[in-house]
Parts: C-alpha cells; sequence; structure tokens
C-alpha cells in the first residue's frame, strides 16, 4: 500500500510539472497585465519601461516562468503586481481564502452526501414509487438550474426573511456577507446564531446541487447491484429483505458514490466559486474570479497549481478509498 | 446414479404411496411489460419425489429458469403466479413472503449459472457461507464459520480453512461453483434447485463439479432439480427428465426410456444436437429457427413452426400433454405433447428428420471440408 | 474462411437473406428504442418542450419584430405592448429573451457537436490503438481535469476577450461555445468510449474484420462506433443541458458572452439585482433556462431508458 502511494506521487509529480507549464501558459494568454492601466491615461515610454521593469515583465517568459516556478517550489509565491492593486502577499492570501472555502465545502458537502444517499437509496428500493417520482423529479429540476440562480434567489429569499424577522422584533438572522467575523466569541447562544445566520444560505445552495448528483448516484448504483447475480444469491440463502439490501446491494452500491465524492471534494476545494460569489466568502472562490478578473498573473498561476496539487491528490486518495471498499483491487 | 437410488425412494416407487416432495400442478407465470404480456410458463404440472434427480431441459428462453424462480420466491415484481406449487404440503404459491424466506436456503436451496457473478466481490467466501448458515440457524459466528469450512471441505476445496478466508475473486471458475454448492448444502436441505449449473464453466470442470452435485446431494438425501439445456449433462445424472419448450412440459420420462424412445420431434431434435462418439466426422443437426418469443407464441403447437412433421391440425390446435405407455408403472411412464407421436416410432433419427434443409450441402462433408481448403 | 471460398448459388442465396434479416433486425430494434421513447411521458414532454424552444428562439423574431435596442419606455410591467415588459433602459423583453434563447441554444448546440466528434474519436483513437497514443490522450484529459473547467473556461475567456479588437467583436458565442467544448465538454465522452473501446476491440467480430484485412478506420467506425451509438447519443444530449448552465456561470461570472449577442445567462446576470424591484427581468430569462435543460435532461433520460430497458425492472 505505502509502495502503491509513493509510486503514485511520484507518478504524479510529471503530471503536477506539465499542469504547472500549462498554467503558466493560459496566465500568459490571459494578454499584458499593464494593459488596463495604460489605458488609464498617457504613460511616458520611461515610466511604462520601468514599470514593466518592475513587475519583471522584461524578462522572456521562459524566464518568468522559471523563477516562478524556484519560488513556487521554495515557497516564495510573489505578489500581486498589478498597479493600484496593493501588494498583497499571494501564499498567504491563498491560505486564508483556503480556510474560508474548507469551512463551506465541508459542512455543505458531507450534508449533501449523507442527504443524497439516503436519497437516492431509497428512491432506488422503492422504484417507480411515489417517493421515488418526488425525488427524480426534483433531481432533474436542480440539474436544471443554473446554480448562481439557485444562490440568488436563496439570497433574495433570505433578505425577505431578514425583514420578516426585522419586523416582528427578532433581529436580522440571515447575513448574506460571509462567514461569521467574531469568530467563537459571545455565548454558546450568540455562536450558534451568528454561525448558522451565516453558514446557512450557502450551504443551502451548494448543498441543493451537490445532493441532487449524488442522490442519482446512489440511486443508479443500487440500483445497478440490486439486480446483480450476488444479491440474487443472498436472497436465495433466505436473508431478510433489510439485510439484502444493507449488507449485500448497498455495501457495494457505496464503492462509486464514496469514490466520486472524493474527487468532488478536491474539485471543489478550487471553491465553491458562484456560491462564494454570490453570499459573498472571499474564499477560493471569490479570489479566482478577482484575480482573472485584474489579470493578476502570479494569483492565477499560484491558485491554478495549488488546486491541481489538491485535485491530484484527491483523486490518489479517490483510489486508495476504492481499493479499501473494493477486495478485487489491489494496490501494488 | 441412476443405478443408486437415494434413500428415501424405494426401489419402485408406486404412485399415490409416497408423499411427493414438491408436487407442481397448472403453473403459470406471467410478466406484464412495456412490451406487453410475457407468457414464460404455462400450465406446467410435475413432481418430484424425495431425493429424485429431475433434469429439466430446454432451450434459453423456455420457461425453465422462471419455474425455479417461481419456487424460490424470486420472481421479478411485475410476475403474475397462477396455480399451485406444494413443497411438503405446503403451498407455496401465494405465501407469506417470511414464509417463503424461512423455506428459501434452509430447505429448498438454489445454485445459479454463473459462479463468477453469484458470489458477492467484497466479501469473504467463507463470510458469505457462514451468512446463510445463520440466516436459519441461532449460532454464534465462531459455529457459523466452523460449519462453513466444513461445507467447503465437504464439496471438495482443498485446504478448506484457508480457502475461506479468501474472496471470490481469489477463487477458479469451478471452485466458485463448489462453493455456491457448499453453501446450497450448508442448510441439509430437502431440494436443491440447479440452474444451468456448469454451463458457464470449462467442459473438464463440468464432469467433476456435477459428479459433486450428485454426490454431495445424496449424503444430505436431498432432491435436486436440475435445468440445462443441454441433454448430455442430464444423461448421466438425472433419473427422470423434462423437456420444456415454449413455457410448457413438452415430454417428460424416465431417463432411459426418453433417450431410446422420444416422443415428441423437439426431443429429436434436441438430441441430434448433442454430439455423439459415433458421429464423429458428420456435422450436428440443428433445429433451424430460433425458440419462440413468449411474447408472441405460435398458434396451435409451439414447437409447429420449427418442426418438420408438422400438419394441418398442428396448426389449428395445440395438443394436450398425454401419458402414454404403462400408466400403472410410473418408472416407465411417459407423457408427450404431440398430435403424431404414435407416427414417432421412437428409433427416429434425428438426422433424418431434421436434415432436409441441409439437402446438397451436406450431402458430403468430407468434400466440403476439402473445397473449405 | 467462408468469404474465401466461391459461394454456391445456394450459399450466396442465404448470406443475402440472412443479411437481410441482419438489417430488418437492425431497423427492428430501432423500432424498439422509437416505441420505448414514445412510451416515456417525460422525455416526450422533453422533446415537445425542446422543439417549441428552438421555434421560439429560430423564428420568434419574424413573429415579434420589437426592437432589441434601448429607447423605448423604461420599466414596464409586463403586459400590453410588453409582454415580458421593459427594462431600465427600456429594450423589449420579449425580444431580449428570443434573443437570449437562440445564443444559448447556438453555444449549447454547437458545445454538443464539436465536443462530442472530438471525444468520441478521442476516445476511439485512445482505446483501439492503446500505446503512446492512450497514453498521451489519457495524460491530456488528467491533464486538464487538475483545473476546475469554470476557471480554465474563464481564463481562456479572458484572453479572448481582451486580445479581441473590439468589444463589438461578433460571433464571441462562437468563442466561447468551442472555449467550452475544447477545454471541458469532450473529457467525458472521451474517457467513456475510450473504455469501452478497450473491451470491443477484444471481441470476435472485431478480431474477424481485422483478420480479413479491414483498414483501421473502417474496424474503428463501421464495427466498433456503431456499437456505442447509444452511449453516444445519451452523452451528447446531456452535454446540451450542461453547456448551457456553463455558459450561465461564464456570464455570472462577467466571462461569458458580451453584448450586442446577449445569453440567458448573461440576461439573468444583468438583471440579478433587480429581483425585489423589478422581478420579471430576472423571472423570464430564468424561466427559459431551466426550460432548456429540463427538457434536454429528460429526453436524455428517455434515450437513456429506451436503449438500455434493462434498469426498469428489479426483482423483488
Amino acid at each position: 500500500m505505502l509502495q502503491y502511494v509513493v509510486r503514485r506521487v511520484l507518478i504524479a509529480i510529471p503530471l503536477l510539472i506539465v499542469a504547472s507549464i500549462l498554467t503558466f501558459a493560459l496566465t500568459t494568454a490571459m494578454g499584458d497585465p499593464l494593459a488596463d492601466w495604460k489605458l488609464l491615461k498617457a504613460r511616458t515610454p520611461a515610466e511604462v519601461a520601468s514599470e514593466y521593469h518592475r513587475i519583471g515583465w522584461d524578462r522572456s517568459p521562459p524566464q518568468r516562468y522559471l523563477d516562478w516556478a524556484g519560488g513556487f517550489v521554495t515557497g516564495d509565491w510573489k505578489t500581486t503586481i498589478i498597479p493600484g492593486n496593493g501588494t498583497q502577499d499571494v501564499r498567504s492570501e491563498i491560505g486564508r481564502a483556503l480556510g474560508v472555502t474548507l469551512q463551506l465545502v465541508i459542512f455543505a458537502e458531507v450534508i449533501a452526501l449523507l442527504l443524497g444517499m439516503a436519497v437516492g437509496a431509497l428512491g432506488a428500493v422503492r422504484q417507480y414509487s411515489p417517493f421515488d417520482y418526488a425525488a427524480t423529479g426534483a433531481a432533474f429540476f436542480m440539474f436544471s438550474m443554473p446554480l448562481f440562480c439557485v444562490a440568488v434567489i436563496l439570497k433574495f429569499a433570505g433578505i425577505q426573511l431578514n425583514n420578516w424577522l426585522e419586523n416582528i422584533g427578532a433581529g436580522r438572522w440571515i447575513v448574506t456577507s460571509g462567514p461569521p467575523r467574531d469568530g467563537f466569541s459571545g455565548g454558546l447562544g450568540h455562536i450558534l446564531y451568528s454561525y448558522s445566520g451565516a453558514f446557512v444560505l450557502p450551504v443551502l445552495s451548494l448543498v441543493a446541487i451537490q445532493f441532487a448528483l449524488y442522490s442519482r448516484f446512489q440511486r443508479a448504483s443500487l440500483l445497478d447491484t440490486l439486480n446483480a447475480d450476488y444479491v440474487r444469491t443472498a436472497r436465495a440463502k433466505g436473508l431478510t429483505p433489510a439485510r439484502v439490501v444493507v449488507r449485500h446491494a448497498l455495501r457495494t452500491g457505496l464503492i462509486p458514490v464514496i469514490t466520486v465524492f472524493a474527487l468532488d471534494l478536491g474539485l471543489l476545494f478550487g471553491g465553491a466559486i458562484i456560491t462564494e460569489t454570490v453570499f459573498g466568502w472571499r474564499g477560493m472562490g471569490a479570489l479566482i474570479v478577482d484575480a482573472i478578473t485584474k489579470k493578476e498573473p502570479w494569483m492565477v498561476q499560484s491558485w491554478m497549481m495549488i488546486t491541481a496539487i489538491v485535485i491530484v491528490a484527491f483523486t490518489l486518495l479517490a483510489d486508495i478509498v476504492y481499493a479499501y471498499l473494493d477486495p478485487r483491487i489491489r494496490l501494488g | 446414479m441412476s443405478e443408486q437410488p437415494a434413500p428415501g425412494v424405494s426401489e419402485k416407487p408406486v404412485s399415490g404411496k409416497v408423499e411427493p416432495l414438491l408436487a407442481v400442478e397448472d403453473l403459470s407465470v406471467e410478466f406484464g411489460t412495456d412490451d406487453g404480456l410475457v407468457r414464460a410458463v404455462r400450465g406446467v404440472t410435475f413432481e418430484l419425489a424425495p431425493g429424485e434427480v429431475l433434469g429439466i431441459v430446454g432451450e434459453s428462453g423456455c420457461g425453465k429458469s422462471v419455474t425455479a424462480a417461481a419456487m424460490m420466491g424470486l420472481l421479478p415484481r411485475n410476475a403474475r403466479v397462477h396455480g399451485s406449487i406444494r413443497f411438503q404440503g405446503q403451498e407455496l404459491v401465494g405465501a407469506a413472503p417470511e414464509a417463503l424466506r424461512a423455506l428459501r436456503g434452509s430447505r429448498i436451496s438454489m445454485i445459479f449459472q454463473d459462479p463468477m457473478t453469484s458470489l458477492n466481490p467484497v466479501y469473504t467466501v467463507g463470510w458469505q457461507l457462514a451468512e446463510a448458515y445463520q440466516a436459519h440457524h441461532r449460532v454464534p459466528a465462531k459455529q457459523a464459520r466452523a460449519k462453513a469450512v466444513e461445507a467447503l471441505d465437504q464439496v471438495g476445496i482443498p485446504q478448506p480453512d484457508r480457502r475461506a478466508k479468501q474472496y471470490p475473486h481469489e477463487f477458479s471458475g469451478g471452485m466458485r461453483q463448489r462453493a455456491m454448492i457448499a453453501m446450497a448444502i450448508i442448510n441439509e436441505p430437502e431440494l436443491i434447485i440447479a440452474d444451468e449449473p456448469t454451463t458457464a464453466l470449462d467442459v473438464t470442470v463440468q464432469a467433476q463439479i456435477l459428479e459433486t452435485l450428485v454426490k454431495i446431494s445424496t449424503d444430505v438425501s436431498a432432491a435436486i432439480m436440475l435445468i440445462t439445456h443441454d441433454l448430455g449433462v442430464v444423461a448421466g445424472v438425472a433419473d427422470r427428465v423434462q423437456v420444456m419448450y415454449g413455457g410448457t412440459v413438452v415430454e417428460a420420462a424416465g431417463v432411459e426410456e426418453l433417450f431410446a424412445h422420444p416422443r415428441m420431434p423437439y426431443t429429436v431434435g434436441l438430441l441430434g444436437s448433442v454430439p455423439h462418439p459415433e458421429l464423429i466426422g458428420r456435422p450436428l443437426t440443428p433445429i433451424h429457427g430460433a425458440p419462440p418469443s413468449p411474447l408472441h407464441l405460435p398458434s396451435g403447437c409451439t414447437f409447429g413452426p420449427r418442426c418438420p412433421l408438422v400438419a394441418e391440425q398442428c396448426r389449428e390446435s395445440e395438443p394436450e400433454l398425454v401419458t402414454i405407455g404403462a400408466a400403472e408403472d410410473p418408472g416407465a411412464a411417459h407423457a408427450t405433447r404431440c398430435h403424431r407421436w404414435s407416427e414417432l416410432s421412437g428409433d427416429q433419427s434425428a438426422r433424418r428428420m431434421f436434415s432436409h434443409a441441409e439437402i446438397g450441402l451436406h450431402e458430403d462433408p468430407a468434400a466440403d471440408l476439402v473445397e473449405e481448403q | 474462411m467462408v468469404d474465401v471460398r466461391n459461394p454456391t448459388p445456394d450459399r450466396a442465396e442465404r448470406d443475402a437473406a440472412s443479411a437481410g434479416f441482419a438489417d430488418s433486425q437492425a431497423r427492428a430494434q430501432w423500432r424498439t428504442v422509437a416505441r420505448r421513447f414514445v412510451r416515456h411521458k417525460a422525455a416526450v414532454a422533453g422533446m415537445v418542450l425542446f422543439s417549441l424552444l428552438l421555434l421560439f428562439a429560430f423564428a420568434g423574431p419574424l413573429l415579434w419584430t420589437a426592437s432589441l435596442d434601448a429607447g423605448g419606455d423604461a420599466k414596464i410591467a409586463p403586459g400590453g405592448a410588453h409582454p415580458f415588459g421593459t427594462d431600465r433602459i427600456g429594450r423589449d423583453m420579449l425580444a431580449q429573451v428570443i434573443s437570449g434563447t437562440r445564443f444559448s441554444l447556438q453555444i449549447a448546440l454547437v458545445v454538443a457537436v464539436v465536443a462530442t466528434v472530438a471525444g468520441v474519436v478521442l476516445g476511439a483513437l485512445a482505446g483501439y490503438l492503446r500505446g503512446l497514443v492512450d497514453a498521451a490522450i489519457s495524460r491530456l484529459i488528467d491533464l486538464l481535469l487538475c483545473v476546475p473547467n469554470l476557471v480554465i473556461t474563464a481564463v481562456l475567456a479572458r484572453s479572448t476577450f481582451t486580445l479581441a479588437p473590439s468589444v463589438q467583436n461578433q460571433s464571441n458565442w462562437l468563442s466561447v461555445a468551442l472555449i467550452i467544448a475544447l477545454f471541458t465538454s469532450w473529457f467525458p465522452i472521451a474517457r467513456t468510449i475510450r473504455g469501452m473501446t478497450l473491451s470491443l476491440r477484444e471481441k470476435e467480430f472485431v478480431e474477424a474484420a481485422r483478420a480479413l484485412g479491414a483498414p483501421t478506420s473502417r474496424i474503428v467506425f463501421r464495427h466498433i462506433l456503431p456499437n456505442t451509438v447509444d452511449v453516444i447519443i445519451v452523452n451528447a444530449t446531456v452535454t446540451v443541458a450542461q453547456a448551457v448552465l456553463l455558459e450561465s456561470a461564464l456570464s455570472f461570472v462577467n466571462l461569458g458572452v458580451h453584448r450586442p449577442e446577449a445569453s440567458l445567462g448573461l440576461l439573468i446576470n444583468e438583471n440579478k439585482n433587480e429581483l425585489a424591484t423589478l422581478p420579471w427581468l430576472f423571472w423570464f430569462p430564468f424561466v427559459f433556462i431551466v426550460l432548456i435543460s429540463l427538457s434536454v435532461n429528460f429526453m436524455g433520460d428517455g434515450l437513456r431508458d429506451a436503449f438500455d430497458p434493462r434498469q426498469r425492472k428489479v426483482r423483488e
């Protein structure tokens, strides 16, 4: 097992090197980082030249790449460079954003997974029952909704709820501007109040979409295993229907769902871009949208690199989980 | 097997004296599907004595497996069952699911066709056997595991102790089927339904598996319903053979009687499809066409469209299953569903009956071969 | 072997007969699929709805000739002269939604076609040729999967539109569609087709074709791909729905199409802050975007069931 992990990590290194070149190419393709600055007002050639020198753009792209890569490996991820943006340290900014995103994503994903598995499994066991039709219909509806519309509508509903709460004198519970700032201060009641108020809408909007995905996955996977020969064998043994479903069909049917979950979690470390933007969470998603809009090259570059590393790591994790759950797969 | 009757069967069972283990009467199974009503089993009647080995033979889609599934209560949800299945006097059609569950695996057990997929890949073989035992016995896990190892030993799996801890994918096909047999006999059932138990296996292990199955069921004095499409498989092991076609029984007789004097053109055709040492170098004689779809059964005799002896009356009405031969001697009892059975002398050669379509092509098979090179 | 030999008239006749049989069998299979699809109520409803949406988007401008430009009365509620109302600067919303639906559908259909062709060809090549080609294509997919697809498309959209000579850059919808197709949508199809090809290439009929000396392209396109046609069709359908949603997400972060080519996503994004004051500006494009992907998803589901009815039966 350890040997397998080491080998996979070694295989991942060339992949990540190529990925860094690809992301560098993408970043470079975004164009001249000073284009907007130059358009702002007339600049003298000397001003322009010194500005290009300051941000390191007087060097060739390969040199810039090596410069960046060397820094990335040793922990110096450079700063934001576009004039007027200030000079934020890329590494500490990404670290901060990752923390914000994690709070949101892990919470939402776990709820979505548990809910999706329960609904999907029930839908498969009671195939073509009213419950199954309702769950299928709901999932299709969620699949067909643009995520940002769900978020926008939820935000609108949250504001209405706040107004109503204020009218009855209960105060504005819902927060639509990021995680609670005061953290864990005040009494337990206050912490619960501020956390739930800040989390409820973004978590709901993420759960709505992800839950639909997991429930469909669970349903399809369980229907597959319910029709499998070994489940027929389990019935022929005279096991109770509950045991047949739980111990035989569900146990095997879980494997693909858990694998997809691990892969998804990796992807979502890159930020729930839409949700974060709508609800004012300054996490990974909001960070990258901001950086792309401002054409901040080092921020975009390091962000993509970190995400790539996390995704590769979670793909490996998914494989390990798969091998652990399915004895037919032997790693090594 | 045939010359060594299992315990529980007297040398010459007298009809009505011995309570049949299983009595199926006028069993019909229909499925309502998107494409219409599928009449998978139609009016099937037969009995099985304790310890008897009954071969049920027919092409795929003729209702063999559905009959078995009906007995186990394992039919799909959309199935409608009519008629009666009595097991030791207990009616199974319409019985409470809980009552059927208590029978399944304990008194009636089943072996399936594909041992590759019939065992759960994520549990060890021993675990799955122990589970089968515990489903019907309140015993501690340790005892169930010991029982599982014992059962694996019984079916001739070497090092059963070590093997029990392995996963199905670590077993070969033949070993897995042995494990399935072990699972079937672990609760010492009275009836084992074996649905094409050797079809998915290499020819070399087929005979071993059959032998194991018959020997082991003799040990636990279980009757066997051996479902197969291969007359060669039943020849060596069955006491009685029942041929099914188009969802119903078309001929039933003792194994020797059936092989010697087939009274139904379909059986003749099946016999013509069995490879035989005497026919080396000559082509097998196939039955042309495909079995009828249970969605659209032909009118009259269901075998009519493929039958070389088809006559006007065959298209008009489906023949009854008539008993011929000595009715007072069940050993020689012979039933057939054919309007023209009396014209089949019994020694009819399949080759002569079915080869008309091949005339001019296989007149001289050797010449054919030469030409092909 | 049979082919090498001179067929006797008798055999030739039978070959012709059996070929005809296979042909009619193939036809019968398509008829069965069509029948199952027609019986799937949601799928039929989806198809009717999708046809109506196509009609609305492409024939709509002929019937509803209101100008797309600003200048009319602003902020009029739906009804009368403006069935969908007007927006803040007096653009007729019905005309906007018709044109938005058209751009969204154009993008989605181009994505589906390009991604399907690219995915099927690359997937089949990887699966059939294996070795270096497979390694290259599989690694490329791994590589592109390393970065969230919304980010890749956003970066590319940003580069494309600032490199463009002017904001009036015509057919930027096409650039958006191609970016979505080539950098995200073809992987799932390619992976599926690769897997299927890997197993199909070992089948007897493919070996037979190889033994007879059929060229690679013929084996891939005539023998292997026809066996994956059901998967391809279902995948392409789902891709349409995904492309509509991905395009709208791009619009949301201001990186999708630009005016004058307003997609439904752009319309929603422009009007998302009017939900409290001018709600129709949000709801009309929203409803249409949901209708597009809902109808396509239902069609896809119906097709999946029609091709593979096994899932419909469960043992009790």
